[in-house]
């Protein structure tokens, strides 16, 4: 059953979350959990590592199911009937494009090139078209002297821009990004942000897992805090970051003890990466 | 790697881990001389694979010294055209399949029956000429048909060799799943060495061989375990970008004159060979 509801501007959300639960054996990651996406907004799922940001970017990209709960995509059920069946599973694998946290798991192709054309080929594109979209991807991301690499050759930065390569050829509308800036060196790092940077104002729908405070501001219109399966806050992210005692209370900020040029020891809260 | 690895007291599981290390790092050297400029590189490796198998089958038939000698002096000649170091083929070709077939086709000259050449002293056993003609050809044939092997490992990306196997009517699957095989066995074999590294620079003194077995099979099932994570990960990042079940791949491969002109030049010679060594 299809849902009619909009969101006041006329277009329906992109993903309605309906008191979502779900549960790896006895651990409850997910709880009772709310959250709407709107179409061309850039969300950020904040939350530190274990809060169930990875598992519900998991259920929208349809790879798992709520044990209770509904979640709907553009209006329709995300059930695993409706990702199965041909019309809608298909359409649906084409506008929305996952990026996993380790790359090693989605670079399963014996080349670079084989990698970014794994989907379209699923996707039954013609050859020709194919062959142009790689190689317009692999020119965008500046990695077409990797072509004929095979992934274990890679740097960590590398492996993480073929991952995105090989989602962004199929020109997602809705980008799911699982920690995109985990474990990069400085430079990677600094890639992938501009690249979330520019994309505001694409017309895409980008929702991005992160624990990194210092580029929320810079990649977000929307955040939702996460901690220990639920949702404890959502606001605008300049909103979310100025509120310290959320931030302490999410383990996403601390107070160490550490010294300052004067010389002086002693203790406040810290912006930190928290490496996975 | 292995070699230093073994200089430290190791075992097993680690002298095997380091051993499959060193193997992949052979498959680095072999992926270099298949970017090198040379005649075999410049194939389309579907001819490629066509043509080394044409070469090896009627070195296998053939019954004739001269035509075995002759397939191996094209295959020399092929090494070299394709800068490919006879030292290594020397190294890890030839004397290998010498000791190894030689063990094999030891007993041939005096247990099969003859004419007899000689007697060994003291023992008293014969060699006879169809005993050590047997050998021979068993000696030449495996020399030639591992060289041919090798030379197309060795001038051929391994994932183009996979991909040319479609030609011999391989299922897509298969070269897909020995392809994702080829791609992960790196993973593994290194997560497995980081583990045995990670062990030793926590250990002081030696282990008995009960508390070395315990370790290696906890080991072992610590990587097994590893192992069915990432592949149900891994088929979820497939399921993501739209694979349902049939795996579609594209082909890339292109014929050009010169393809079909060494295509004909080895059917050419497979037909001599057949023919002469009836």
């Amino acid at each position: 059953m299809s849902r009619t509801n909009s969101n006041g501007t006329g277009q329906l959300p992109v993903y309605e979350v309906c008191d979502v639960t779900y549960r790896y054996r006895e651990v409850t990651a997910l709880k009772h959990l709310n959250l709407t996406v709107n179409p061309g907004r850039r969300v950020v799922l904040l939350g530190a590592n274990g809060s169930g940001k990875s598992t519900l970017l998991r259920i929208l990209n349809g790879l798992c199911f709520p044990d209770e709960g509904n979640v709907y995509f553009c209006g329709r059920p995300l059930t695993a009937e409706n990702i199965e069946s041909d019309g809608f599973g298909l359409e649906f694998r084409r506008r929305v494009g996952l990026v996993f946290q380790n790359p090693e798991v989605q670079l399963f192709s014996p080349t670079v090139f084989d990698e970014v054309a794994f989907g379209p080929l699923q996707l039954r594109w013609p050859d020709g078209e194919i062959r142009r979209k790689i190689s317009e991807t692999l020119e965008m991301m500046e990695i077409t002297h990797l072509k004929d690499r095979s992934p274990h050759h890679l740097s960590m930065g590398e492996k993480k821009r073929v991952a995105l390569a090989s989602v962004l050829v199929l020109d997602p509308e809705i980008l799911l990004l699982d920690e995109p800036t985990a474990a990069l060196d400085p430079k990677s790092e600094s890639h992938m942000i501009d690249f979330l940077v520019q994309s505001k104002g694409s017309g895409k729908t980008i929702v991005t897992t992160t624990h990194d405070l210092d580029i929320v501001e810079d990649i977000a219109d929307d955040c939702f805090v996460f901690h220990e399966g639920r949702i404890v806050a959502a606001a605008a992210p300049t909103e979310i970051l100025s509120d310290v005692a959320l931030l302490k209370q999410t383990n996403l900020l601390h107070a160490h003890l550490h010294v300052h040029k004067s010389g002086a020891l002693h203790t406040h809260p810290h912006l930190h990466k928290h490496e996975s | 790697m292995a070699a230093r690895m073994q200089s430290r007291k190791s075992g097993f599981l680690e002298r095997t881990t380091a051993s499959f290390v060193d193997a992949l790092e052979h498959t680095f050297y072999a992926e270099e001389t298949a970017r090198a400029h040379g005649l075999l590189q410049r194939l389309d490796p579907r001819v490629k694979l066509l043509g080394i198998l044409a070469l090896i089958v009627p070195a296998a038939a053939a019954r004739s010294f001269a035509v075995i000698g002759c397939l191996f002096a094209v295959t020399v000649v092929l090494a070299g055209l394709s800068r490919v170091s006879f030292s290594i083929l020397l190294k890890r070709v030839w004397i290998a399949v010498l000791l190894f077939t030689g063990v094999i086709a030891l007993p041939a000259p005096f247990v099969t029956p003859g004419r007899a050449l000689y007697q060994l002293p003291w023992l008293g056993w014969t060699i006879t000429s169809q005993g050590l003609a047997s050998a021979g050809y068993l000696v030449l044939r495996v020399e030639t048909a591992a060289t041919l092997c090798v030379l197309l490992v060795l001038t051929t990306p391994w994932n183009d060799v996979l991909k040319a196997l479609r030609v011999l009517r391989v299922p897509v699957i298969v070269v897909t799943i020995l392809g994702m095989t080829y791609r992960y066995v790196y993973l593994l074999l290194q997560t497995a060495h980081d583990m045995f590294e990670s062990r030793r620079s926590r250990m002081v003194g030696n282990l008995t061989g009960r508390e070395r077995r315990r370790v290696a099979a906890s080991s072992a099932g610590v990587l097994l375990s590893k192992t069915f994570d990432l592949s149900s990960e891994v088929y979820l990042a497939m399921q993501s970008r739209g694979f349902r079940g049939e795996v579609h791949i594209l082909d890339e491969f292109r014929m050009r004159r010169f393809d079909w002109i060494m295509l004909a030049g080895f059917t050419l010679v497979s037909a001599a060979a057949f023919w002469w060594g009836r």
